[in-house]
């Protein structure tokens, strides 16, 4: 129990507040971005197997057209953002790190942005089963970064009786407008897609948690959700990382995901409003998710705003719209606390891409900062959402007691949302460590 | 797009809250700085030699386990600085100059390098030094000088110039000679323990009694509470310690009426400057947000039974050591419940 929660205020415990830089962008209605000369469509977009290319080499395409298709039930097709030429498969830099297969679309100078192919439907004659495949149809994954393939989300396996969809339009990383914008413009495509899924989950209540600090969307959604709809609107507190789907369920609903679990345990599937927004719009007409819409900001562009791009599209095309300040800069894909920084100018913007964030001098030069011993300030367990030691798993991580971190320390209950490592005052890459001893545990299982 | 682009690489976080361990550390020191110039308002040129020397021989040992250690200087972190400022404010105004330099050596050599340096030591190291020079010098570490005395701006207090390896001289004659008021020679826990004679609260406040460098209750107060509202200490220990403490006193003199009270344990001797200074020290307390709270409980109440039935007067700094001491199993007792933790037990 914190004082947020003493107030009323729906919330979780522990989490930052980090200072939020949403006003530079929050203010910026969405504009769509020409398209560029080139598109990169990485098979491997989503979680799950990589999508099978269904195109060739020279092949002509049309936007819209599927251009690979979803390699078994945790997977994803993906679809043409332009009309053009496919260039070829090669290997691309990406976002995760190691370069990854993807389609090369060399797009049509005069390439209409009309969308081509897909046809309308009547979503109110589709069964709950209908829509689940018309959203594996669309390709959609989940916009708010995580990409997991939305109609395995919206079909939880049997046995599991959900009850609640819970929307997430937190937003909680700093910088990042993107979900805010759609709230405020596409409105009503959220409450439709808000419908679709809790027609297909069979579920009669929703609840869209929205950050206090956006209060206009709280406003503007609960004035366009008719009284029966059983959808409601709940503003939670402004804290990081309060749009982690476990800190959400609980500060919406006040229901803990049990360690290691899954939020459809306790009844619950969470979609980000991204998601649904873009599944309203999509869904009736038949299309394919082609376009996403990405807050483009930080100290170093010129132009800071919210951008509807074709998916594809790289960060090099992207920062030459918006513009580039300085030569020396960190690049990263997603918000500050949980992004990666981008290796190349060539990295594409793909459907789990929330936002392109430029961090230039001296907000970099950070890694010069030394690392000191950990004094046991404690700062890192107050700052834990899920209630670990993160003190005492940096200090096993240093010595390589990767197993005594796995089975007394709870190592896999950390999603790596970044507290520990931001409140630490010795600036221990604490995150980076708990990664680290992940994928080492995960080596040794294999 | 400028052509020759450099990108730069990290990991998530990219985002810091900013305040690091040297800012936390000097904000200490500067938070000490009061303390440390009341007390030379209160006894002169001695005290000033005595913190130059306990922060030097801190700082020349600090810089000489760097060498044997063959790492960096760790100076610049202000943590041997903190140190040598403690471990002066526990020591008598009057305590023989070499003897504090000893004190120093102590604290850093056993209480601090010994386990590997800042971070590492599982005791509070200014703390290691006094014990060291208690159990060494039973003498010089238990006589008092009065404070505001005449002539402190001119003069040492004559035990301050002790020859190194020197046992001071008595002071009796000197005491007399320059005591503004009548001066009792024995330190308010021990004519309370002893003599069951009572000193002014208002005395006790200000630390205008016999007593170490550092007893200022008021002058503590204040800039621990700085330290507090700063978020570079926390909290929860001092108050947990000053809630047993008066606790415990209040109610051991409902039993016993000529027992002191409340208000006068918590002001006399060295429970204020532990309490916000030495037992808050990040490195020798618990992590864990009940681990704090037990450990706070844990001092105040070993202080006030050392106080109240044990044979010295004084208890402060055994109960700050031996909550240090606790410090491990504390932690290990209190680990953090993990979110969504009763799930998993129910699903197994």
């Amino acid at each position: 129990m914190n004082l947020a929660q003493l107030l009323g205020m729906a919330s979780f415990r522990h989490g930052i507040h980090p200072p939020d830089h949403k006003a530079e962008t929050a203010s910026r209605p969405i504009r769509r971005m020409p398209f560029p000369p080139r598109l990169v469509l990485p098979l491997a977009q989503h979680i799950g197997k990589p999508a099978l290319p269904l195109v060739q080499k020279g092949q002509e395409v049309v936007r819209g057209q599927p251009i690979a298709a979803a390699d078994g039930y945790v997977s994803s097709p993906i679809h043409a953002p332009a009309t053009g030429r496919v260039r070829g498969i090669e290997l691309m830099p990406s976002a995760r790190g190691p370069k990854e297969p993807a389609i090369l679309l060399d797009v049509y100078e005069s390439a209409t942005q009309e969308v081509l192919w897909g046809s309308p439907r009547k979503m109110g004659e589709l069964t709950p089963e209908e829509i689940v495949q018309a959203v594996w149809d669309s390709g959609m994954v989940g916009l708010g970064g995580a990409a997991f393939p939305s109609h395995v989300k919206l079909a939880p396996p049997k046995g599991l009786e959900v009850d609640v969809l819970v929307v997430n339009g937190c937003e909680c990383e700093p910088y990042l407008t993107c979900d805010y914008r759609m709230m405020l413009e596409w409105t009503d495509d959220l409450v439709r897609g808000t419908r679709y899924a809790m027609l297909a989950l069979g579920v009669k209540k929703a609840v869209i948690g929205i950050e206090d600090n956006k209060m206009d969307a709280v406003r503007r959604i609960s004035d366009r959700i008719s009284a029966g709809s059983g959808i409601s609107v709940k503003a939670v507190e402004t804290k990081y990382p309060q749009g982690a789907e476990k800190m959400l369920i609980k500060s919406a609903l006040g229901r803990e995901v049990p360690a290691g679990g899954l939020p459809a345990q306790i009844g619950v599937v969470v979609n980000n409003v991204g998601t649904l927004a873009m599944l309203g719009r999509l869904l009736p007409r038949g299309e394919g998710l082609i376009e996403r819409v990405i807050t483009v900001t930080g100290p170093g562009v010129e132009r800071p705003g919210n951008y509807l791009v074709p998916i594809g599209a790289t960060v090099g095309f992207v920062l030459k719209q918006a513009g580039l300040k300085d030569v020396r800069a960190e690049v990263i894909l997603g918000g500050p606390m949980m992004g990666s920084s981008v290796p190349s100018f060539d990295t594409p913007i793909i459907k789990g891409t929330s936002g392109v964030l430029v961090l230039n001098e001296p907000a970099i030069g950070a890694e010069d900062q030394r690392i000191w011993p950990c004094i046991k300030c404690g700062r890192c367990l107050s700052a834990c959402p899920m209630h670990l030691n993160p003190s005492m798993l940096g200090l096993l991580a240093a010595k390589r007691e990767f197993d005594t971190m796995a089975e007394k320390y709870h190592l896999f209950d950390c999603f790596e949302c970044g507290c520990c490592s931001y409140t630490c005052p010795s600036n221990i890459p604490l995150v980076q460590y708990f990664r680290i001893a992940k994928s080492i545990q995960r080596e040794k299982a294999a | 797009m400028k052509k020759k682009a450099q990108l730069e690489l990290r990991t998530s976080p990219h985002a810091h809250a900013g305040q690091d361990v040297v800012q936390i550390m000097r904000n200490v020191v500067w938070a000490t700085v009061p303390i440390a110039g009341f007390a030379v308002w209160q006894y002169g040129l001695s005290v000033l030699a005595l913190l130059l020397t306990a922060v030097l021989s801190c700082l020349l040992s600090e810089r000489l386990f760097n060498r044997l250690g063959l790492e960096p200087s760790t100076l610049g972190d202000w943590s041997a600085s903190i140190t040598g400022i403690l471990l002066a404010l526990t020591l008598p105004p009057g305590f023989p100059l070499w003897m504090t330099a000893v004190a120093g050596i102590i604290a850093i050599a056993m209480g601090k390098a010994l386990f590997g340096g800042l971070g590492m030591n599982p005791l509070n190291p200014a703390l290691v030094g006094r014990a060291f020079v208690q159990a060494a010098f039973p003498v010089a570490i238990t006589t008092w000088t009065p404070s505001l005395f005449n002539g402190r701006f001119t003069s040492f207090i004559p035990t301050t110039l002790t020859a190194p390896f020197q046992r001071p001289p008595a002071i009796t004659e000197w005491v007399q000679g320059v005591a503004v008021d009548s001066f009792a020679g024995a330190t308010p826990l021990a004519l309370m323990k002893f003599e069951h004679a009572a000193t002014p609260v208002t005395d006790l406040i200000l630390g205008a009694t016999a007593g170490s460098t550092g007893e200022s209750a008021l002058v503590i107060l204040v800039c621990g509470l700085y330290l507090a509202f700063r978020r570079m200490l926390d909290w929860r220990i001092p108050v947990s310690i000053m809630a047993a403490t008066a606790f415990l006193s209040w109610a051991y003199q409902l039993i016993e009426p000529t027992a002191p009270g409340p208000l006068f344990m918590l002001c006399s001797g060295g429970l204020m400057l532990g309490a916000w200074f030495m037992a808050s020290d990040m490195v020798g307390s618990p992590v864990t947000p009940l681990g704090v709270v037990i450990y706070g409980l844990l001092i105040g109440f070993i202080t006030v039974a050392v106080r109240l039935f044990g044979g010295l007067n004084e208890g402060v700094m055994y109960a700050i050591l031996l909550g240090n001491a606790a410090t491990p199993l504390i932690d290990q007792w209190t680990q953090p419940r993990v979110f969504g933790a009763d799930g998993r037990r129910k699903q197994a």
